[in-house]
């Protein structure tokens, strides 16, 4: 029987990127997926007759160009269109709009507050120094504290370095900005509610803490460190849906001589001896393989599918530990043409925009406070785009896709498992949330995909539905991330290695763990490297 | 709170239906959102007006805050690092602020317009800034860019067209000095103030009454040689008078993301400004140490042979050509009257003292091609440009 | 001029009269103002009706620093000593807490608690390490803050690998977790869960109430001890300690603003126009108000002043003081148990629940609770079979929405009533005198800004560098002859003593170096 030298489990984003960078090393690489299609939350799915869904992530901003560049995604198919803005709707009929034109972008901002408008650029440049300081350690793999090893002392000097590198005061402010919560954050620029909470809504999403919390502000950067053309922070959308992230990383792949299976879900990942040697499908079809790489959460990997028996009880203990919280749903809806916003302008660009509804940073909180209840939020934070404003491939002409990401949204409700009432009126409510401020929105519905977290760890497989595989709270990040002392993507079991999002850095539609993976598995088996080193930046 | 839409386009001064009948070329670009001319016939003819005749520029998109309270003077004085004390109603003074770091934010004029009263002018905006530094100032600080309409008047015959305009006392205006005058009814703050390094005037008034003194003035200057120019030619004539500019020679501190990328007042050879005598004021502890120790830069004005533009060159030193860069050219043009090729650059200390003889390499593009020459540059400390008319009062009609 | 004093301290606060004994043993001359009648800041004792007396702010000894009492050989005299802590329970089903040992819970939750405090208190010793010196600056080329780093870094290292990842792990975590992480008993959860929010402006599941349980634990190993006389005795024994070593303490005195000429401190003015000269003013006041108040915002630079402007001290903690004719029933309470200190907080969700509302401004419907029955062990602070009862209560916002007045504070009393009676049905019968101190009463009364009692919430952002700000955590102000010495330095509040002995070294340190 054939053996691979790489068996990668799970077509994710993460788990292609890995497999890609194997393949093109020269190895003999499969990656296996449960479902009957790739791409694991990065898909196009086409659910409701000729609209194309991105169901589950919908924008694109943090997928490395190191790794695009790389991979030649551009030849498998990979567009992504640039898209800006956003806007707040506000309670009082007003709204708050943030434009690509910094001088009209000003002049709203100064709508509401001069002191405001002005203080941005001060707000724009220390959010970019984080964002500096942390993009260049994307690529690269966390260091050990603990070790005396030369690799991890080299990369903690160099941390310690750029760290340094910023000057006594801005190390200060550095420390605080990594450990404040985004709204005492935000409240250092701002004294405007509702440009505070346009401003916050990166500091929440995916996450189970509330803009009041401590770490909230780091969350930001998960959000603000994408970029699209070097325009740093902005956003785009991937031509045909996210869909095409994942089937460009899987045409670099297969044309690197990778072999894709899919409708082959892991039952078992096989250790002998303390080695992990393959893997046993649901269908009972056993794949031996060298190593096994597995893109799955770090708690279904080691609490579903390795023999608890094989791994070290406090190595179980941490990972039993380990937070995934599912905080998020989503709604897909196909709608029969262009709602319309009344408190807009006639003309105005801001329809194609991150669209919000809520005003005031204390109703975010409040959100979060109903889900700390076990609940869905009353009065969730929706971030709603309309790709097929800026992708006609994703809807009949004159129809539309729009995307409702919801925060927050439990994995379970009070404990137990979504009842389909409750899963309809969670769908009500954000659909009402909207319908408030586009009387023509309920009517132009034509179909509706609500999805709990629940859902998504169902179809997909991540724990709770986690958009990230795990928290990004300090005790979950780099050399914590997912567990201190496996934080290199390496496990307890010899030959198996770890390349989804519950590693470093974490979750987003970036391939950076898995680019990282693939490193490190290369630097085991002594293989010429084919990652992309950080382009960098002075 | 205003309601919205905010306007999406740009912005027009209330010179502009002038400007724009004047103008021939269509070259525009954007400041702070008005609408501004590059140029308006020919840049060297503009170039020309300034030091040949009168130059008329439109500087209503600066940015002016209206200073006024009991405690505005010492608000300033701790704001900016002069002492302000010096500057008595009807004076104007150039001055620097600093973040506690010692680091530029921005330059500007102040303007005492009335006991108490004070206008502070700059390229950027600064409210946020300006407000948390009135904590504990019994001041009030109101943004008044929309407020005031301006114009710069400048040029040898710039005395004798607002003479012609009937500006009765404008003799004894010295410079940085500003005197109110009537236009028709409305005051016409005038000030012996400008951007040019030559003989010359600024004009503020409240928008309703700009289109009429722009008439007034172009009637008035009719014989003298009166023109609207852009900003190309205006930057000729400021790097002429060695007058540094924001995102050129220096970038407001709290918009730096790297460290390193700011300046102090004395890297900006703005070391004149400091005045160590006040006991405290805004970077005062870091410009204090730094004045110590040394700083890290230092701006230089650079005489360089041969004719060619050092726009963004490197500089090397003299006796080390061969080990590395000092620094960089940040504005570099041939001066039309002159004759020379002049720039302003930043070098790192030691480096930049006054008749130091540096290197400088100098790409140009000749048909296509692109040469590069290394040139000799003598460090100098005096303006490039620097008319007696400039300082004299009364200035004489020229 | 022979009237200078090397140091004034505004401020007879714990910290204020630590900072002046250790200054004047090393021969400084050393003058303390205070503008009550009376020492001691917020650890004072005094009357609030006919008869009764109480510890007025702060109520429990547990944060002391061996090092300050060793330094200024005291020995402050005790009622009761390693009090302690009763978690109640429904039915009388309590859990309590005493040094490693837990007894109410699973013989699982007796063990892991063993564990879990075991290394609690590893850790709790080396942050203990570093309360108790001045924070090294970031960034410099001093020797002394390289020295300093390496050792903190070495610290670190020398609990161990394990312990190591430990610690770097569950330091910015929440208590929430890493409660529900390891105990089934949901009263022994509410209990730890407690200690961590207690006195700022978190809940269970915010990040960060690991640092705040661990600080809790870093000062006297958590042993909870009652001072005989209140605390006004230690203070009283701080002033004295003081006193003996030359300070001149001088009450009554409120110091209206500190002078500054020529860009230096030179002295004080006190609200009578009396004028006191200094080479340095030391204020244990807090930070806003010393910088914005007593110094005035002018002297600074203005990021300083911003950044002050935006420390967060809005205090959240209530203090109760009951006066009972005699000790309520409380359910599956022994004669011993009214000794000690006892938890109301139900389960981490109960906690959370009573601090959701202090976000938007609004009171716990359901306060959490830590009180005692000092009485008990003192009787002079209640006449013969009388009692008193101190409890802080949570949460009770400083910034009210609607503002405090005399309705808000009786319907926040009524809560907590209403929480207490749940266990000891009979208090509201016991009561013979109340009075309740919100935030504002505690801002008026002892002077800290928003009421805190840290002076400035204790949270990582707020913490160790950047404690009370950015740039000046050295007790150095960015102003000639200006220290702090108060909670809202590092290393922060509680009874600790930790920031006055800090302060006193790094003046002293400031004077060799020049």
């Amino acid at each position: 029987m054939r053996t691979y030298d790489a068996i990668v489990v799970g077509a994710g984003h993460n788990g292609l990127t890995t497999a890609a960078f194997l393949a093109k090393a020269g190895l003999d690489v499969v990656c296996v997926e449960k479902n009957d299609y790739i791409g694991g939350a990065a898909v196009s799915r086409n659910l409701y007759q000729d609209w194309i869904y991105s169901n589950c992530s919908y924008v694109c901003s943090l997928l490395r160009p190191e790794i695009f560049r790389a991979l030649e995604l551009h030849k498998h198919g990979l567009q992504i269109t640039p898209f800006g803005g956003s806007v707040q709707f506000m309670e009082n009929g007003d709204y708050f709009g943030a434009y690509h034109d910094p001088e009209v972008a000003y002049r709203e901002l100064a709508r509401f507050s001069r002191r405001d408008a002005d203080n941005y650029k001060t707000y724009r440049a220390d959010t970019m120094r984080q964002c500096r300081f942390i993009r260049d350690f994307l690529l690269n793999t966390a260091p050990d504290p603990t070790s005396f090893k030369p690799g991890d002392l080299r990369e903690l000097l160099e941390i310690g370095g750029k760290f340094a590198e910023m000057g006594e005061d801005r190390m200060y402010e550095t420390i605080r900005f990594w450990t404040m919560s985004v709204a005492d954050y935000l409240d250092e620029y701002f004294e405007t509610e509702v440009i505070k909470a346009a401003k916050a809504g990166s500091g929440i999403i995916g996450t189970a803490l509330g803009v009041y919390s401590p770490g909230t502000a780091y969350v930001l950067l998960h959000h603000y460190m994408g970029e699209v053309d070097g325009n740093v922070g902005s956003w785009g959308f991937a031509r045909g849906g996210m869909g095409a992230v994942s089937n460009a990383i899987a045409g670099a792949f297969q044309a690197a001589g990778g072999e894709l299976r899919t409708e082959a879900g892991v039952d078992t990942i096989i250790v002998k001896n303390g080695k992990a040697t393959g893997v046993a499908l649901e269908n009972g079809d056993e794949i031996d393989g060298r190593l096994v790489v597995s893109a799955m959460d770090v708690k279904r990997t080691f609490l579903k599918c390795v023999e608890r028996s094989e791994l070290p009880d406090q190595f179980v203990h941490r990972v039993e530990n380990f937070k995934i919280r599912g905080s998020s749903g989503k709604l897909n809806i196909a709608l029969d043409g262009l709602p319309t916003f009344p408190a807009l302008p006639e003309g105005s660009s801001l329809i194609n925009s991150d669209m919000h509804f809520i005003d005031s940073l204390e109703r975010m909180e409040r959100a979060y406070d109903d889900w700390k209840a076990g609940t869905w939020s009353k009065d969730p934070y929706v971030d709603m785009v309309i790709p097929t404003l800026s992708d006609p491939t994703m809807a009949p002409p004159g129809k539309h896709f729009m995307s409702c990401f919801v925060q927050y949204c439990p994995h379970q409700v009070e404990g137990r498992a979504w009842t389909s009432e409750e899963k309809d009126a969670f769908g009500r409510t954000v659909i009402d949330q909207i319908a408030n401020y586009s009387p023509d929105f309920r009517d132009l519905i034509l179909h509706v995909e609500v999805r709990t977290p629940e859902d998504i760890e169902n179809e997909i497989g991540i724990t709770e539905g986690n958009i990230f595989h795990g928290e990004l709270t300090m005790d979950q990040l780099l050399f914590n991330r997912p567990i201190p002392g496996f934080a290199q993507y390496r496990s307890p079991v010899d030959g198996l290695y770890m390349c989804g999002s519950s590693t470093h850095p974490g979750g987003g539609v970036m391939a950076a763990p898995g680019a990282n993976a693939a490193r490190e598995i290369l630097a085991d088996l002594g293989r010429q490297n084919t990652v992309p080193e950080n382009f960098g930046d002075d | 709170m205003i309601p919205g839409p905010v306007h999406q386009g740009r912005l027009e001064s209330p010179f502009y239906a002038r400007l724009k009948e004047l103008d021939t070329v269509n070259e525009w670009h954007q400041w702070k959102g008005y609408t501004a001319a590059n140029e308006l016939y020919c840049a060297e003819t503009e170039y020309f007006a300034i030091r040949n005749a009168t130059a008329v520029f439109d500087l209503t998109p600066m940015t002016k805050y209206r200073i006024t309270g009991p405690d505005a003077l010492d608000y300033l004085d701790r704001l900016v690092t002069r002492d302000m004390s010096k500057v008595a109603p009807g004076r104007v003074a150039y001055a620097a602020w600093c973040d506690d770091q010692g680091q530029v934010i921005d330059d500007g004029t102040i303007f005492h317009l009335r006991e108490g009263e004070y206008r502070l002018c700059s390229q950027e905006r600064h409210y946020g800034w300006l407000l948390d530094a009135a904590a504990g100032f019994d001041v009030d600080v109101a943004h008044e860019t929309d407020d005031v309409a301006a114009l710069a008047v400048q040029g040898p015959t710039s005395y004798s067209v607002l003479s012609q305009l009937g500006i009765a006392g404008l003799d004894a205006l010295k410079p940085f000095g500003l005197m109110h005058a009537n236009f028709r009814g409305a005051d016409l703050v005038i000030s012996r103030t400008g951007f040019t390094g030559d003989l010359g005037y600024e004009l503020w008034i409240e928008p309703y009454k700009a289109a009429a003194l722009w008439d007034a003035l172009f009637e008035a200057g009719e014989l003298f040689g009166i023109r609207a120019i852009g900003t190309i030619a205006l930057d000729m004539a400021r790097i002429e008078a060695g007058f540094i500019a924001v995102y050129e020679e220096f970038l407001p501190a709290d918009e730096t993301v790297r460290t390193g990328r700011s300046r102090s007042p004395f890297e900006l050879g703005l070391g004149w400004l400091v005045d160590f005598k006040k006991p405290n004021f805004n970077g005062r502890r870091a410009l204090a140490r730094e004045y110590r120790d040394g700083s890290a830069w230092q701006l230089v004005k650079l005489d360089i042979e041969g004719n060619k533009p050092a726009h963004h060159a490197y500089i090397f030193p003299k006796e080390k050509r061969n080990k590395g860069d000092i620094g960089f050219i940040t504005s570099a043009m041939w001066s039309p009257v002159c004759k020379k090729n002049i720039a302003l650059g930043t070098v790192r200390a030691p480096y930049g003292k006054p008749g130091d003889a540096l290197w400088v390499e100098i790409y140009y593009q000749r048909e296509m091609h692109w040469s590069r020459k290394m040139a000799q540059a003598t460090v100098v400390d005096r303006p490039f440009w620097y008319p007696d008319r400039r300082g004299a009062t009364p200035p004489g009609p020229y | 001029m022979t009237d200078r004093y090397d140091a004034i301290i505004v401020g007879a606060g714990h910290n204020g009269l630590v900072c002046a004994a250790v200054l004047a043993a090393q021969g400084r001359r050393v003058l303390v103002l205070e503008a009550r009648s009376q020492v001691g800041g917020a650890a004072i004792t005094r009357g609030f009706a006919d008869g009764f007396s109480i510890s007025a702010c702060a109520h429990l000894l547990y944060q002391i620093q061996p090092e300050v009492l060793r330094d200024l050989k005291l020995h402050p005299p005790l009622a009761a000593e390693e009090l302690t802590t009763i978690a109640l329970g429904d039915n009388g089903e309590h859990v309590r807490i005493h040094r490693q040992r837990v007894e109410g819970v699973s013989d699982a939750d007796a063990d892991e608690y063993r564990r879990f405090s075991k290394r609690m208190l590893k850790f709790a010793h080396l942050l203990h390490k570093l309360l108790i010196r001045p924070p090294p600056r970031l960034g410099t080329r001093d020797w002394r803050d390289l020295g300093a780093l390496a050792r903190l870094g070495l610290g670190v290292r020398a609990l161990g690998r394990n312990d190591m990842r430990e610690f770097l792990r569950v330091i910015g975590m929440n208590i929430h977790d890493e409660a529900t992480e390891r105990f089934e008993n949901p009263v022994l959860r509410g209990a730890v869960c407690f200690d961590a929010v207690l006195g700022t402006h978190l809940g269970p599941r915010s990040p960060n109430t690991m640092l705040t349980y661990l600080y809790r634990l870093a000062g006297n190993r958590a042993r909870v001890s009652l001072p005989r006389g209140g605390m006004g005795m230690v203070t009283a024994r701080l002033a004295q300690a003081a006193r003996s070593a030359g300070a001149t303490i001088e009450t009554n005195s409120p110091v209206q603003r500190i002078v500054v000429d020529n860009g230096r401190v030179v002295g004080v003015e006190t609200d009578s126009g009396e004028r006191f000269d200094a080479y340095t003013v030391v204020s244990n006041a807090d930070p806003k108000r010393t910088v914005m108040d007593l110094v005035g915002a002018r002297h600074f630079e203005t990021t300083f002043v911003k950044r002050v402007g935006h420390i967060r001290a809005k205090g959240n903690a209530a203090k109760l003081h009951l006066a009972l004719d005699r000790l309520p029933e409380i359910a599956g309470f022994s004669q011993d148990d009214y000794g000690q200190r006892i938890v109301i907080a139900g389960d981490e969700h109960r906690i959370e629940r009573a601090f959701n509302p202090a976000k938007y401004g609004s009171c716990s419907p359901e306060p959490v609770v830590e009180m005692t029955f000092p009485s008990v062990h003192d009787e002079s602070l209640a006449p013969d079979e009388n009692h008193v009862m101190s409890a802080i209560v949570q949460y009770a916002p400083y910034d009210l929405r609607n503002g405090w007045n005399d309705a808000a504070k009786r319907a926040f009393f009524d809560s907590v009533i209403t929480a207490i009676e749940k266990y000891a049905p009979d208090i509201d019968q016991r009561i013979i005198a109340a009075e309740l101190l919100t935030p504002i009463d505690i801002e008026n009364e002892f002077g800290m800004t928003g009421g805190h009692w840290h002076h400035g919430e204790l949270v990582l952002d707020q913490f160790l560098f950047v404690r009370p700000v950015s740039g000046a955590a050295q007790y150095a102000m960015p102003l000639d002859g200006l220290y702090l010495c108060g909670a809202g330095v590092h290393p922060g509040g509680g009874v600790s003593g930790a920031a006055g002995r800090n302060a006193a070294r790094a003046i002293l340190k400031r004077e060799t170096s020049r």
